[in-house]
């Protein structure tokens, strides 16, 4: 009876403590790749960003309603399915800015952790599997290690960033404090 | 060989899928109208449309205008509010050296097709990507709402 009310407890307890075991030491290497320029720059509010030191995009390229830049020009006016010859003018299919919900500009890298386990603003992803699955296969998110014309590439191999994300989502999506 | 409809008609290249865009008009189809400026889809010069929207012909190789509509300058005045946006550009006289206003021309129209009252603002996002180095910004953008029949 006793062990039954434990079990009971615990249960309940597991279901109101949706609050994330593990050490949010756990993203700071996801942070080091997420919040590199190649990643960032995209991640904006209302134009993208470009270059390592992030400054605004030339040519006052913005948003736009869905993301794609303003009504005559779009991102893929320039932006193609892969890089140009010559790597100057980078490309991967569908180049677009991260949807406003998952905007980073401004935050810290908790800000940056708690944006990509809200389900209200991550596309509703609701499990550690479906939050890293953009970061493990989406080619916006692989053109990082491909950027072309020497641009600094994120941190870490990808291999070794699948391996951090896995690590992350498997301890619960812990967040730093 | 591939196929591509260019203002309105079906052309057969010889050039390899990843040629520019650019390359074949001019060189392949001696279509001199459309600009070559930097190569870099930095200044807007090469802007042809591709299903209406602007696109760098520069950086766009023929594999992605394949079994799109492209319109080139030679055929703006083809549409009304390209005729429209020719004549503005005569009215004012616009051009100063005139070696950008092709791709000027090809991206009012099709702001206008989109936006057929553009504000300063809507102008300033659709145009910036053109750089003209005579300046002649003023008078683009007076054109620009001529056409629209504002001014």
């Amino acid at each position: 009876m006793m062990r039954a009310l434990l079990l009971m407890c615990a249960a309940l307890a597991g279901v109101a403590q949706a609050a994330p075991k593990g050490d949010g030491k756990l993203f700071d290497p996801v942070a080091s790749v997420v919040m590199s320029p190649r990643c960032i720059n995209c991640h904006q509010v209302e134009a993208p960003h470009q270059k390592d030191i992030g400054i605004v995009h030339a040519q006052q390229v913005v948003r736009g309603a869905d993301g794609h830049g303003s009504a005559v020009l779009h991102c893929a006016a320039c932006h193609q399915a892969s890089n140009s010859a010559q790597g100057r003018v980078p490309g991967a299919p569908n180049w677009h800015l991260a949807p406003l919900s998952m905007k980073w500009q401004g935050l810290d890298k908790k800000g940056v952790c708690q944006q990509m386990k809200d389900p209200k603003r991550n596309g509703n992803r609701k499990t550690g599997e479906q939050v890293i699955e953009h970061m493990k296969t989406d080619p916006l998110v692989l053109w990082a290690w491909n950027p072309g014309a020497q641009r600094t590439l994120p941190p870490m191999s990808h291999e070794d960033f699948i391996k951090a994300l896995e690590t992350w989502a498997d301890a619960g999506m812990p967040c730093p404090q | 060989m591939t196929s591509l409809n260019i203002n309105g008609k079906a052309v057969d290249v010889e050039a390899e899928p990843d040629t520019p865009l650019l390359w074949v008009l001019r060189d392949e189809l001696h279509m001199s109208g459309t600009k070559f400026g930097c190569g870099m889809a930095l200044c807007g010069a090469c802007t042809v449309h591709l299903d209406g929207q602007p696109s760098r012909a520069c950086v766009t190789p023929v594999s992605a205008a394949t079994g799109k509509k492209i319109t080139t300058i030679e055929a703006i005045a083809e549409s009304a509010v390209g005729k429209r946006v020719q004549m503005a550009w005569a009215e004012i006289d616009v051009p100063q050296c005139g070696y950008c206003q092709s791709g000027q021309i090809m991206a009012a129209t099709a702001l206008l097709k989109a936006i057929p009252r553009p504000t300063d603002k809507d102008i300033d996002q659709a145009m910036s990507g053109n750089i003209c180095r005579c300046g002649t910004y003023p008078r683009i953008r007076a054109a620009i709402h001529k056409a629209a029949g504002k001014a």
